[in-house]
C-alpha cells in the first residue's frame, strides 16, 4: 500500500433497489399472460360445457298464477330484471317454456314477478316432445282410442300411456323406415334402371338391340317394383291402422283441454314426480336420441347422428388427402430442393397461403373440384344422369370435393409443420447413414422420416382441429341444412363420397341463426358446440396418443 | 506458431534424411501459403496399401481447405491422423468415402484409390463405394430404430433379409465392438436408450457389419467419458490387424496408445507421416515434436 488512501470499492446499486435485476418483473408478466389465456378458454369451454351438458336435464315444471288470474304452465328458462326507465320502478320477470304454441301463438313467455301471485308444481305436470310442433305443457286426464275412453284421471292414464307408447313408437319408426329405407332402394332401382335406358339410347341409338334390351328391363324392374311398393304400402297402412286412434288428453294450464295422438309423442315424462334415477334416465335416453337420430323440426330438436357422421367422415379423409400431399412437398423442399430464392419464395407462399380466407377456399372449391373436375367427371361417367335428370353427380358440392378444399386449405399447415420436423432431425444421422452405403430415398424412408414422424403427427393435429371447426368454405362445397342420406351405406357402390352431408360447425349457424324457433333452438347450439369441441377433443386425443407412441419409438433423449 | 521462432536448421532424426533443403521454419512457411514436402517415413511407404491418397486437393467455395495430400494408407494398421483444430483432418477423412459430395460448392482434384479403384472416377458408384467402408462421427448418431436394427442396417438396405445372415452378422458385429454381452438380451429395444460409450460402440458394431475394407474414425471419443473413451479405445486395439482404420483425434494419448502410423497436419497440408513410436519419440520434424509433446496446438 502506498501513502495514497485507498479508495473504497464502488458500490454497485443496492440490489432491493433495483426492480430489474431483484424483483424478477417478467415472471409476473409471462406468468400473467398465460394465466388470462388458460382463464379464457377455460372459462369459454365450462361455459359450454355446462350450458350443453345442462340441456337434457329434466327441469321442474311450474305453474304460475297471475294476479288477473291467468295461469301458465312451464319450465323456468331465465329470468332478468329491467333497469328503471323513465321513472317506471326495476321489475324483475321470469321468462317460462310455456310451449303453448297453438293456444296462444308464443313458445315462450315473459311474467313480471310483480304480478304472480303463486307458483305450484303440480305432481301430474307432463312435459311432452312431439314430432312435430314442439313440446307441449300440461296435465294428463284421459286416454282415448277413437271415440272410448280407454283410462281416465291423470293417474290411471299415465299408467296405461306408459304401457301402450313403446309400442305405438316402434311402429312409427318402422314407417319411417320402410319409407326412407326400403323405399329409397325402390326409387334408386327404378333409376338406375331409367339411367340405363338412356345410357343405352346415347351409345347405341334408339334402333339398337342394347337399347331395347335395356328398355325391357326398365319395364320388368317398374313391375317389380310397383308390386313391391304396393306391399309397402300395405304395411304401412297397416302399422298406421294400428296406431290410429290413441291419444292422450292433456289439461293445459289455462283449463284448455287437447288431444295429442300418441304416434305424434316422441317422449313424455313427468318431472315433479321423477326421483333423481328417473330423471338420469330421462337425461340418458334424449342424449342417446340426440346422438343417433336424425334430426327433426328444422334440426332443432331430434339427433345430430348425421351431422356427427359428416364431420368425422370429412376430418379423416381430409387427413387421409392432405398426409401425403403436404408431406411429399415437404420432403423435396428440405431434402431435395437446393437452397436458393425459388426454394425461399416458395416457402414464402407456402406461408402466405395460410393467411387466405378460407371462403377463397371454398370458392376455388367449388369452381375447380365441383364445376371443372366433377363436371369432367359427369360427362364421362355419370352423362345419364345429367342428360335424363339434369342431375349433375360430382359437378355438384359432396363430401369429396368438401374434403380436398380443407385439404387445400389445411395444406399449409402439414407443410409447415414437417419441414419444421425434418429440419429438426439430426444431420449426424443422415450421415451416419449414408456413411453406411444408404441412398437418399432409403435415407428419408428409414431415418428421417420415423424420426420426423411425431412432428409430421402434431403438424396432422393442427390440421384436423382447423379443419373440423371450418364451416364458410363448405357452405359452398357440400354442406346442407339437411342430408339424411349417409355417405356409406348399404346401396351398391356403398361408399358415395359425391353426396352432400351435414356437418356439426354448420349446423350451429344454422340452429342458432337460422331457426325459426331461436329460443328453444338456444340450449341445443350449446349442445352441438360441446359435441363438436368433444369431438374435435377425442380426434386430437386419438392423434395425440398415435405419436406419443411414435415418439417413444423414435425418438429420444440421448444420453 | 509463437513456439517456432527460432529458425535453427532442423536435424536429421529420424530413420531417414530430411528433404533436400527443408524450409527452416515450416509451420511458417505452410502459414505463408508456400509449398512444403510431407516428410513420410521408409516404413509407412514399405507397408501394403489399402487406400492410397493421391495428389488430393479440396476447396470450400473459394477456401482451399486440403493442399496437395499424398499419403498411403497401410492395410489391417490403424493410422492416426492428428493435428490442430481445423488443419483438415476430417475433411480429409469425409473425402475418403465422398461424404463431402454432400456439402454445396465442394470442388476437388488429385484421386483417391480404394484397393486399386479410383475413388473419385465419375463412373465409380459412390453408394457402392461407401458399403465397402465404415464410419464413426464424432458424436455417437445411433438410428431411431432397435439395437439389432442399427446393426444391420447396411445389410437391410442392400437388401439383405434372411434373419439367419442378419442374426449371424449381428452377433459377429456385437462382438467385434465389445458389445455383445452388454446388450446381447436387449437387442430388439431402442438403440436410443443405451449409454453414450454404449451407442459409440453400437455405431462401431455398426460400421464393421458389413466388412469394410476401411474403418474411418472422425474423432471417436470426443463425446465420450474417460471410461467409455477405455473401452472404445481397447476396441480400436482389438480392431487393429484384423482392419484398415483411419482415426483422426485430437488426443496424443490415444493415438500414441491406439495407432500404429501417425500422420500430422497443419492447415490443410501434411507434414509429417510416419510409424507411431517414432512420431512420437524422434520425430523428424522438430514442429512436429512440438505438437505432439503438447509445446503447440
Amino acid at each position: 500500500m502506498n501513502s495514497e488512501t485507498v479508495r473504497p470499492p464502488r458500490r454497485l446499486r443496492s440490489a432491493h433497489s433495483s426492480l430489474a435485476a431483484h424483483g424478477e418483473p417478467l415472471v409476473w408478466l409471462t406468468g400473467g399472460a398465460l394465466a388470462l389465456a388458460i382463464a379464457m378458454i377455460s372459462g369459454l369451454l365450462a361455459f359450454i360445457a355446462f350450458r350443453g351438458a345442462a340441456t337434457f336435464w329434466p327441469v321442474p315444471l311450474v305453474e304460475l298464477e297471475c294476479a288477473d288470474g291467468r295461469r301458465a304452465l312451464g319450465e323456468v328458462s331465465g329470468r332478468e330484471t329491467v333497469a328503471a326507465v323513465d321513472g317506471r320502478p326495476a321489475v324483475s320477470r321470469t321468462l317460462l317454456n310455456t310451449a303453448t304454441f297453438e293456444i296462444t301463438g308464443n313458445h315462450y313467455e315473459w311474467f313480471d314477478d310483480s304480478r304472480i301471485v303463486g307458483t305450484v308444481r303440480p305432481e301430474w305436470a307432463t312435459a311432452v316432445e312431439r314430432l312435430e310442433g314442439g313440446r307441449f305443457h300440461g296435465v294428463p286426464v284421459r286416454l282415448v282410442h277413437g271415440e272410448q275412453t280407454v283410462a281416465e284421471g291423470p293417474e290411471r292414464a299415465w299408467r296405461e300411456f306408459e304401457r301402450i307408447q313403446p309400442g305405438v313408437r316402434r311402429r312409427v319408426r318402422e314407417i319411417v323406415r320402410i319409407d326412407r329405407h326400403d323405399r329409397g332402394i325402390l326409387q334408386r332401382q327404378l333409376r338406375s334402371a331409367r339411367l340405363a335406358v338412356v345410357q343405352g339410347d346415347l351409345r347405341s341409338g334408339r334402333d339398337s338391340t342394347a337399347y331395347e334390351a335395356a328398355v325391357r328391363e326398365e319395364q320388368a324392374v317398374a313391375a317389380r317394383v310397383q308390386e313391391r311398393s304396393a306391399l309397402l304400402d300395405a304395411d304401412t297402412a297397416r302399422l298406421r291402422e294400428e296406431n290410429a286412434g290413441w291419444g292422450l288428453e292433456f289439461e293445459a294450464a289455462g283449463g284448455e283441454k287437447r288431444v295429442l295422438p300418441l304416434e305424434q309423442i316422441v317422449r313424455a315424462w313427468q318431472p315433479n314426480r321423477l326421483s333423481t334415477t328417473g330423471k338420469l334416465g330421462v337425461y340418458l335416453a334424449r342424449w342417446w336420441e340426440f346422438l343417433c337420430d336424425d334430426p327433426r323440426e328444422a334440426n332443432s330438436a331430434g339427433g345430430v347422428f348425421p351431422a356427427i357422421w359428416g364431420t368425422v367422415a370429412m376430418t379423416l379423409i381430409m387427413a387421409l388427402l392432405v398426409a401425403p400431399f403436404g408431406i411429399l412437398a415437404a420432403l423435396y423442399l428440405r431434402e431435395y430442393a437446393s437452397s436458393g430464392p425459388v426454394t425461399t419464395a416458395v416457402r414464402i407462399a407456402i406461408n402466405n397461403l395460410a393467411g387466405v380466407p378460407s371462403i377463397v377456399y371454398g370458392a376455388f372449391g367449388l369452381g375447380f373440384f365441383c364445376y371443372v373436375v366433377g363436371a369432367g367427371i359427369d360427362e364421362v361417367f355419370f352423362r345419364p344422369a345429367l342428360v335424363a335428370d339434369n342431375q349433375p353427380t360430382f359437378g355438384t358440392g359432396g363430401l369429396l370435393w368438401a374434403s380436398l378444399t380443407l385439404a387445400l386449405l389445411t395444406l399449409p399447415v402439414v407443410i409447415v409443420a414437417t419441414e419444421e420436423a425434418l429440419s429438426a432431425v439430426p444431420n449426424s444421422m443422415r450421415e451416419g447413414s449414408y456413411a453406411c452405403g444408404a441412398g437418399k430415398w432409403q435415407t428419408i424412408r428409414r431415418i428421417v422420416l420415423p424420426r420426423a414422424l411425431p412432428g409430421i403427427m402434431t403438424g396432422l393435429i393442427l390440421a384436423m382441429a382447423r379443419g373440423a371447426g371450418e364451416v364458410a368454405p363448405l357452405m359452398l362445397v357440400g354442406v346442407k341444412k339437411l342430408a339424411l342420406d349417409l355417405p356409406i351405406d348399404g346401396t351398391f357402390p356403398f361408399v358415395h363420397p359425391e353426396r352432400e352431408f351435414m356437418h356439426l360447425a354448420y349446423l350451429i349457424y344454422d340452429v342458432g341463426f337460422q331457426s325459426p324457433n331461436s329460443q328453444a333452438a338456444q340450449p341445443m347450439v350449446f349442445t352441438i358446440t360441446f359435441l363438436l369441441v368433444t369431438i374435435i377433443a377425442l380426434l386430437n386425443v386419438a392423434a395425440i396418443w398415435l405419436r406419443s407412441r411414435l415418439k417413444r419409438r423414435y425418438v429420444m433423449q440421448q444420453f | 506458431m509463437q513456439a517456432f521462432t527460432d529458425s535453427s536448421p532442423v536435424a536429421s532424426q529420424g530413420g531417414r534424411t530430411p528433404a533436400a533443403d527443408p524450409p527452416a521454419d515450416r509451420l511458417l512457411a505452410v502459414a505463408a501459403g508456400r509449398e512444403v514436402p510431407a516428410e513420410v517415413h521408409d516404413r509407412v511407404l514399405a507397408e501394403t496399401p489399402v487406400l492410397e491418397i493421391d495428389r488430393f486437393n479440396l476447396w470450400y467455395g473459394g477456401k482451399q481447405a486440403l493442399h496437395s495430400i499424398t499419403m498411403p494408407v497401410p492395410h489391417n494398421k490403424v493410422t492416426a491422423l492428428v493435428g490442430p483444430s481445423g488443419c483438415g483432418k476430417s475433411t480429409l477423412l469425409r473425402s475418403v468415402n465422398r461424404l463431402n459430395d454432400l456439402v454445396q460448392n465442394v470442388r476437388i482434384t488429385g484421386d483417391m484409390r480404394l484397393s486399386g479403384d479410383s475413388i473419385y472416377d465419375p463412373r465409380m458408384d459412390v453408394i457402392e463405394l461407401r458399403k465397402r467402408m465404415g464410419m464413426v462421427f464424432q458424436k455417437p448418431n445411433p438410428f431411431p430404430m432397435s439395437i439389432y436394427e442399427n446393426v444391420v442396417y447396411a445389410l437391410r438396405i442392400d437388401g439383405e433379409n434372411s434373419r439367419a445372415v442378419l442374426d449371424e452378422v449381428c452377433e459377429l458385429s456385437l462382438r467385434g465392438s465389445a458389445l455383445w454381452d452388454e446388450v446381447k438380451d436387449r437387442l430388439h429395444d431402442s438403440a436410443l436408450g443405451l449409454s453414450g460409450g454404449q451407442q459409440q460402440r453400437l455405431c462401431i458394431a455398426r460400421a464393421i457389419a458389413a466388412e469394410p475394407e476401411v474403418l474411418l474414425l472422425d474423432e471417436p471419443c470426443s463425446a465420450l467419458d474417460p471410461i467409455a473413451t477405455g473401452k472404445v479405445e481397447d476396441l480400436i486395439q482389438e480392431l487393429r490387424g484384423r482392419y484398415s482404420v483411419l482415426i483422426v483425434t485430437h488426443n496424443m494419448q490415444q493415438a500414441s496408445r491406439t495407432s500404429d502410423y501417425t500422420a500430422f497436419m497443419y492447415l490443410g497440408r501434411l507434414i509429417e507421416y510416419g510409424p507411431t513410436t517414432e512420431i512420437f519419440t524422434k520425430p523428424i520434424l522438430r514442429e512436429t515434436e512440438a505438437y505432439v509433446t503438447g509445446r503447440f496446438g
